[in-house]
């Protein structure tokens, strides 16, 4: 079975697309066939790094974010990009519970869910340039619309 | 008061929207926020009855509210939550600061 799929979607940064972008991306995700679990874990990982497009990449300026959603063979691929003001020392975000925005009731807990949920979180980051964080899952029960 | 959110004696209850992220855990925040400032609340709920998606906006939200509770010995509790958000909320360790139920304590508590 040889499957492959893409999708492109560029959003503004506004916080009213984030549940827009997870739901886009969960119902890309269902030609895998994925359980409920899944589809509830590629949302809150989804949801993760649009929000961190909106309140740390652009603070709340209105800007567009590019999410790239890919299928191929069993497993799902998102990258979500923005052209923000990055991230100085990735490492240091990752930690769980580290936030540069406490006083905006930020939990820090944004990376450690992407990763707690996704099989891999990968981030490319250059302060001033944007950032990019590639994330996949794959999906093992085997039964999909490609059959 | 907003109809999401119902005062008893010292206790607000607030029905949590069906989607908490970072949109709407703002909104509820406001809302919550502007009661808390009058002094009177000593117990404050949420209700996720209707929830069925939280990210780690919720959990933000949950910790500022217990923060600002904290000072005057308040409490803050999630009611009916459902397993999902359970292992959310658990996953996060914010279970040490807030009582998270499944079941309801607040029988009697009706919109």
């Amino acid at each position: 079975m040889e499957s492959k799929n893409e999708m492109l979607l560029v959003v503004d940064s506004r916080s009213c697309n984030e549940g827009l972008v997870r739901i886009a991306v969960a119902a890309f995700s269902t030609q895998l066939n994925p359980t409920l679990e899944e589809v509830a874990d590629i949302k809150t990982a989804v949801s993760e790094a649009i929000t961190n497009c909106i309140v740390h990449a652009y603070e709340s300026q209105e800007e567009k974010i590019r999410v790239e959603c890919r299928i191929e063979g069993r497993e799902l691929t998102v990258r979500v990009a923005d052209t923000g003001k990055g991230i100085e020392d990735v490492k240091k975000a990752m930690e769980p519970m580290f936030t540069t925005k406490p006083e905006q009731d930020r939990s820090g807990m944004g990376f450690a869910f992407m990763e707690a949920f996704m099989d891999t979180v990968d981030v490319e980051s250059s302060p001033g340039k944007g950032t990019c964080v590639t994330m996949k899952k794959k999906i093992e029960r085997d039964s999909s619309v490609f059959e | 008061m907003e109809k999401n959110m119902k005062k008893k004696g010292n206790c607000l209850i607030v029905y949590v929207p069906r989607e908490l992220d970072h949109h709407f855990a703002e909104q509820v925040t406001k809302e919550v926020d502007a009661e808390l400032l009058r002094g009177t609340v000593k117990q404050l709920v949420f209700d996720f009855s209707d929830t069925t998606f939280m990210d780690s906006s919720g959990i933000g939200m949950l910790m500022g509210r217990k923060r600002l509770l904290g000072y005057s010995g308040g409490t803050v509790s999630a009611i009916h939550v459902s397993d999902r958000l359970k292992k959310i909320m658990e996953l996060s360790g914010i279970s040490r600061y807030v009582e998270i139920s499944q079941e309801s304590v607040w029988n009697k508590i009706r919109r």
